[in-house]
């Protein structure tokens, strides 16, 4: 029989790797941030995702110069790359407050040390996602009062009933809540950086943006109450976030969007498109900054596993839309069911959808695919791509043929579309460079929490002392993770 | 050395040092006290005896005024500063009104959270004696410390110090004001 230690262990593997104690810890994550000399690689990557950045700089100039009609948008297909790209940005952000609200309230420690970038992925996705319904405004500084109620001149509202509404107070609730939650994450991580740097300078920064934490114990209790509380509050927003989105599609009466399923099969694609952002950011820069000790297999493996996971409820969205459509008996809804899969001129987006959603991922059934980081990148990437076409076939192959065959038309994008989108993803990239430069790109101090000797005569330091967790602790003088 | 000392203060190795430390000290009779560590720790807080907070409570109240807010604004909008029939529903059609009251309700409890959190707990504050110690800029990283105050009514200097000194720590220190 294996004994418990034997147990514990396969249930829960250890989560930092190598040999670590405090010290290391924070100056392995530290010394990534205050190492002076910046790496020639860093320097490449920021280059490079700066240069792209600067197409979305000269598309929005000459969007704002000419007005939108730049963009490929018509009639019937009044939404296209914007919506498209919007929902897609705002999906891959899921990720981060999922990991970082949910997988707290569920005491999953594997979330500690790819939680901070996680996070801030999700600000930078919403900043990314929040341009493309502003901009397609026109002239965003004249469309404030119908976007935030304020007594103005006109003295007119916006018009609560609608979605789009609920998606403005959804999507900046979300941001700043998101921003809230990343910045509470990184105070106390950003005293240890004042406490460590020898420039002057980013002393002076650190102890500002820290607020003068000094990690007092009563100071933690309040801290861990409020960190809590926010992840409680924060759960049932993200989930809403993703839900008034697909609101902004279900509530209207187009066949192909007027579906009930829309609020849970878009949650679960957000989650889907997240997790496979994160794989694609953690696996590049846990080898460049070698953070393998904290950010192990394991936890790639986990991510590969929730992948799989949400990726099935996505697939059984396609195929019950597929079936409503059917179901429905309404002609309309069994035209454009057809007309998405095979007999609209859009046919071929469907099959790429299913091809990338639904088939690749099923190879993360295997461990030789779970298991290895090549795999889980580029099944990731296909993921991703797939996750856009679902938008692109929701959106546009539902609207290009709608109820009236003398309005139908075809859509395709216009360059500025490709340019706009392109420039987001340098805008993402640059931010995301920016952000592994200035800040602890691990969260330090919960890192220091999974350490064996963190535990306190055997009591575990999580933020949730489940009763649920099986009670067992290292031996104080054993090696944590031979 | 300055005369006057905010107080004096112990450096631990470990957590589970400072926390029997911090029971020592607590059952000595010592009240204004203190421990600093490089991440939570949950026993310190019987150990200090650190009353619960009242956080949770802003946060509730936080939490209803945003709701309050969110449906005082709908129902004032569309109800009775400018009353719009859009295919003749009703003028109080609650339902729609349910996604932004929910996110007043979450944005004002979150912002209640975070910033009730750096209330209560006095910061920012940039200055503070304990910083004095140079050994304390280790509580960030790896060391754990342990402080009665001066303003302590048990506190005397040469007691309390061979008090803390007698409870095994690295060191300890002064800590001028």
């Amino acid at each position: 029989m294996r004994d418990l230690k034997e147990i514990q262990l396969s249930m829960q593997p250890p989560m930092v790797q190598g040999d670590h104690n405090y010290g290391t810890v924070s100056d392995k994550i530290g010394d990534v941030t205050l190492k002076r000399r910046t790496p020639f690689h860093w320097f490449i990557g920021f280059g490079i995702a700066f240069m792209i950045a600067q197409a979305l700089l000269f598309t929005i100039t000459v969007l704002l110069a000419r007005g939108i009609g730049i963009w490929g948008n018509n009639q019937p297909v009044g939404w296209a790359f914007d919506i498209i790209n919007f929902v897609w940005w705002i999906g891959i952000g899921h990720a981060g407050t999922l990991i970082s609200a949910i997988l707290l309230l569920l005491n999953q420690k594997w979330r500690t040390s790819i939680n901070r970038f996680a996070e801030a992925m999700t600000l930078f996705a919403v900043a990314c996602a929040a341009m493309f319904p502003l901009l397609h405004t026109g002239r965003p500084w004249l469309a404030a009062y119908w976007l935030f109620p304020y007594p103005n001149t006109m003295g007119v509202w916006p018009q609560f009933r609608s979605p789009l509404i609920w998606d403005v107070f959804a999507v900046s609730t979300y941001a700043t809540i998101s921003l809230l939650f990343w910045y509470v994450g990184l105070i106390p991580d950003l005293a240890t950086l004042r406490d460590r740097a020898k420039d002057k300078k980013f002393k002076f920064l650190y102890g500002i943006f820290s607020w003068g934490w000094r990690g007092s114990a009563r100071h933690w209790h309040r801290y861990e109450i409020a960190y809590l509380l926010l992840a409680g509050l924060s759960t049932p927003l993200v989930l809403s976030v993703h839900s008034i989105v697909s609101l902004d599609f279900s509530v209207s009466q187009v066949p192909g969007w007027h579906a009930t399923i829309f609020p849970p099969y878009f949650v679960a694609g957000a989650i889907f498109a997240g997790f496979a952002m994160v794989l694609i950011l953690t696996i590049p820069l846990r080898v460049w900054y070698n953070m393998k000790d904290f950010i192990t297999d394991t936890h790639l493996i986990y991510m590969g596993k929730v992948m799989l996971a949400t990726g099935l409820i996505v697939v059984y969205g396609y195929a019950m839309e597929a079936f409503f459509g059917w179901y429905s008996a309404s002609q309309y809804e069994v035209f454009m069911i057809k007309n998405r899969i095979w007999e609209g001129p859009y046919w071929y987006m469907y099959w790429l959808l299913i091809l990338c959603n639904g088939i690749s991922i099923q190879f993360l059934w295997f461990k030789r695919f779970r298991e290895s980081a090549f795999w889980l990148f580029i099944i990731s990437i296909v993921v991703s791509i797939g996750m856009w076409l679902e938008r692109f076939v929701i959106i546009v192959t539902s609207l290009n043929r709608d109820f009236l065959p003398s309005s139908w038309a075809m859509y395709s994008p216009t360059v500025f579309d490709l340019s706009m989108f392109i420039g987001t993803i340098g805008f993402f990239f640059t931010l995301i460079y920016l952000f592994v430069r200035f800040l602890p790109i691990i969260s330090i101090f919960e890192v220091r929490t999974l350490l064996p000797e963190a535990n306190v005569h055997g009591h575990q330091q999580d933020f949730d002392e489940s009763v649920l967790e099986v009670e067992y602790t290292y031996d104080r003088t054993d090696p944590p993770n031979k | 050395m300055s005369d006057k000392l905010y107080g004096l203060m112990a450096e631990f190795d470990s957590a589970t040092e400072l926390v029997d430390a911090a029971n020592a000290v607590r059952e000595a009779g010592y009240t204004k006290t203190d421990a600093f560590s490089p991440f939570p720790l949950h026993d310190i807080d019987e150990a200090l005896g650190v009353k619960r907070s009242i956080l949770p409570v802003l946060v509730f109240f936080g939490g209803i005024t945003g709701l309050m807010l969110g449906i005082a604004l709908q129902v004032f909008v569309h109800y009775i500063d400018y009353p719009l029939n859009v295919g003749g529903r009703p003028y109080l059609s609650w339902p729609s009104f349910v996604p932004p009251s929910f996110e007043l309700t979450i944005l004002v409890a979150g912002f209640t959270a975070v910033f009730g959190m750096l209330f209560l707990n006095g910061l920012p504050r940039p200055y503070h004696p304990v910083f004095n110690v140079s050994r304390f800029a280790l509580a960030s990283r790896e060391k754990f410390f342990l402080i009665v105050e001066a303003a302590d009514p048990q506190y005397s200097y040469d007691e309390t110090r061979g008090f803390l000194e007698g409870l095994g720590p690295q060191e300890v220190f002064d800590v001028p004001e």
